[in-house]
């Protein structure tokens, strides 16, 4: 019973870092429709350049993370004015498909800018268990893990402030509800959804350094990013709370999958488990947890 | 001047629904069916062959299939590949398991395997749409190769995983040269896409784009969306299917499951999206594009760097690649978001009035 716990509470920290991808895309979708799949590329992209800069010029780390940010701030209006302009009013499916050009373009430019060898990052964190649960419980929970489900309780703290006490936050749910109403009581679309990139950049930072310090920043995490989708499904695109949701219940099922399920299946079964989940969950709920449910009409 | 239907009168029903209705059309594919047919052996070299030229044929079979699902049905797949590796894998086992099969049966097997398993993932299509759908085929991406490589009888039980193709012999002439496997390759292809092109005319292929432009307008005229969204999974992934065998046996040589990655599927969407959704025309086009795109990525950057004395670091070139690949995809979704095929089209309605104005 003890080694289930240690399991569930391993795989619940795990799925708080799927969360964290999982917002990004939850963001972008809520202000503007657009499923952004070039957010596990941004996740990369923000990790890279941290690291890269804090090769190049040795400065502290809230220094480099300031500079990242601003990279990452550019990088998110670039795409609202050169890729999302010329689409807008484009059907959703296209929009889809040119993020997935996207994802390819930031994942291609990060490695010609800072080469494709992997990197270490150290936040200064260790990924050693908690002396004081070993000793009570004798049970094994990584302090880093620890540190990263509060983090991620922290921004999302910070965003839904932002989302529901700013003057842009407001505006930003706004556009989410009806671009064109928003427009015609005076909201500035292009400057909403560049602000919306950019935090949708910050939240990739953010996450980048948390998966950079645990996997090392390397190629591999546009594929961790992956694992954001079926968290997405599960949690519904529109709900911030999903997204945590999601990633809670992906982590953690997947981790006691791996464990009890695996064995008899042959290991390995970690690389697929999330999608078939999510696959299944569908059949049941089309529209996930706390997703928005569709109407259609002719 | 050349290029003019007038005084090319219809006077049956028949001739006026023939696939290529203007006579310089018929010609044009003649000549192209004469150059693939004789030409091509006489002159290319057996790099063009192996390189170019049957990878071209194949992941042109594989876009037609990926395009009779995402263009014409409106569904989007990210699990291509895996379809392909079902076929491939099953192609191999029914060519190593029923003796004395002939082999042109094991790929219509081997098509069918993949069809079902098409299906089978097809079966979500039918309550979801758009990004969930395209998420639930990525468990199909990561599901089936896994057991693919898990489940060792797949594979014959071989320690590597990689599996040696049996040679492709029909009434016992053996495809085994380059030349040889190219038109083997060039005939299954080309008779694989007149079928499909007669597809998407029939009603088969209304009944998909009537699904694509509205499902619910579809289903309010009597178009049965289950069967309609199945049939175009089933359809898709048999096209599928096919080109993962022939991508074994005509262009590896070998079975290897972890070549049918994630990345080859995105490969073949961005076939169909620079060649044209919901053109079989375009499926060929993106198919040269993206195979030829690399090719003289590589030659350019080599010979620009040497040009330049520069040393180039080692993969750098594969990451040129992928920033080209990205910027041509969004390049052509912002410009031009039917493809090639539609350039094409526009090409032959200004050669229509050529020279004049109007």
């Amino acid at each position: 019973m003890q080694f289930f716990f240690e399991v569930l509470i391993g795989g619940l920290l795990a799925g708080v870092m799927y969360s964290l991808v999982a917002l990004g895309f939850v963001l972008i979708y809520k202000a503007s429709g657009v499923f952004n799949f070039a957010q596990g590329s941004m996740v990369f992209f923000a990790a890279l350049t941290y690291v890269g800069l804090q090769e190049k010029f040795g400065l502290p780390g809230w220094a480099v993370f300031g500079l990242t940010l601003a990279v990452m701030v550019v990088l998110g209006i670039a795409i609202e004015r050169v890729v999302l302009r010329p689409l807008v009013n484009q059907p959703q499916i296209t929009l889809f498909m040119a993020t997935i050009g996207l994802a390819f373009f930031i994942e291609g430019l990060a490695q010609v800018i800072w080469g494709t060898q992997v990197r270490r990052l150290d936040l200064g964190l260790q990924d050693e268990p908690i002396a004081m649960l070993m000793d009570r419980f004798n049970m094994l929970v990584s302090k880093f893990d620890v540190v990263a489900a509060v983090v991620a309780g922290l921004l999302v703290a910070v965003l839904a402030v932002f989302f529901n006490r700013t003057r842009i936050g407001r505006a930003l749910r706004a556009v989410a509800d009806d671009h064109q109403a928003a427009l015609a009581v005076g909201i500035p679309l292009k400057q909403i959804w560049a602000i919306v990139w950019s935090v949708a950049g910050f939240v990739a930072l953010v996450a980048g350094l948390m998966w950079g310090a645990r996997n090392g920043v390397q190629f591999a995490l546009t594929f961790v990013a992956l694992k954001a989708l079926p968290v997405l499904i599960l949690g519904g695109f529109e709900s911030v709370l999903g997204a945590i949701v999601g990633g809670l219940i992906i982590g953690a099922s997947e981790k006691l999958a791996e464990v009890y399920l695996g064995p008899h299946l042959g290991g390995g079964i970690e690389g697929w488990f999330a999608y078939v989940m999510a696959l299944l969950f569908l059949l049941v709920r089309p529209e996930g947890l706390f997703g928005e449910k569709h109407i259609d009409r002719v | 001047m050349l290029y003019r239907e007038a005084g090319q009168f219809k006077t049956s029903y028949r001739a006026d629904q023939q696939i290529f209705p203007i006579l310089q059309d018929r010609i044009g594919m003649l000549v192209l069916g004469f150059v693939a047919l004789v030409g091509v052996p006489l002159v290319a070299s057996e790099y063009w062959l192996t390189a170019i030229l049957i990878p071209l044929l194949v992941f042109s079979l594989a876009a037609i299939g990926l395009n009779i699902l995402t263009g014409y049905a409106g569904q989007l797949s990210l699990g291509t590949a895996a379809f392909m590796a079902v076929g491939a894998v099953a192609t191999y086992n029914f060519q190593l398991r029923v003796p004395g099969i002939p082999i042109l049966v094991s790929f219509l097997l081997g098509g069918g395997t993949a069809a079902a398993v098409g299906a089978v993932f097809g079966l979500p299509s039918l309550r979801i749409k758009g990004f969930y759908l395209a998420v639930a085929t990525l468990a199909a991406q990561f599901f089936i190769p896994w057991l693919l490589v898990k489940v060792s009888w797949f594979s014959n039980d071989s320690a590597s995983g990689v599996i040696t193709t049996q040679p492709v012999e029909i009434l016992g002439f053996t495809f085994d040269t380059p030349l040889r496997k190219y038109l083997f390759a060039l005939v299954v292809v080309s008779v694989l896409a007149l079928v499909a092109k007669n597809l998407v005319r029939s009603h088969i292929g209304r009944a998909w784009m009537a699904v694509r432009d509205m499902d619910v307008a579809a289903e309010v005229i009597g178009i049965r969306i289950v069967r309609t969204k199945l049939v175009a999974f089933a359809v898709s992934s048999f096209y599928c299917g096919i080109a993962g065998a022939l991508y074994a046996f005509a262009y590896l040589g070998s079975v290897e499951t972890d070549g049918f990655n994630l990345d080859l599927s995105f490969r073949i969407l961005f076939m169909i999206i620079i060649g044209g959704v919901g053109s079989i025309l375009g499926s060929f086009l993106g198919a040269a594009f993206i195979t030829l795109l690399p090719i003289l990525l590589d030659v350019a950057l080599t010979e620009g760097a040497t040009a330049l004395g520069l040393q180039l670091p080692s993969g750098m070139t594969s990451m040129v690649q992928l920033v080209v690949f990205g910027a041509l995809i969004i390049f052509f979704l912002i410009v031009e978001p039917l493809g090639l095929a539609r350039l094409w089209q526009i090409a032959k309605e200004k050669l229509r009035l050529w020279p004049f104005p109007h």
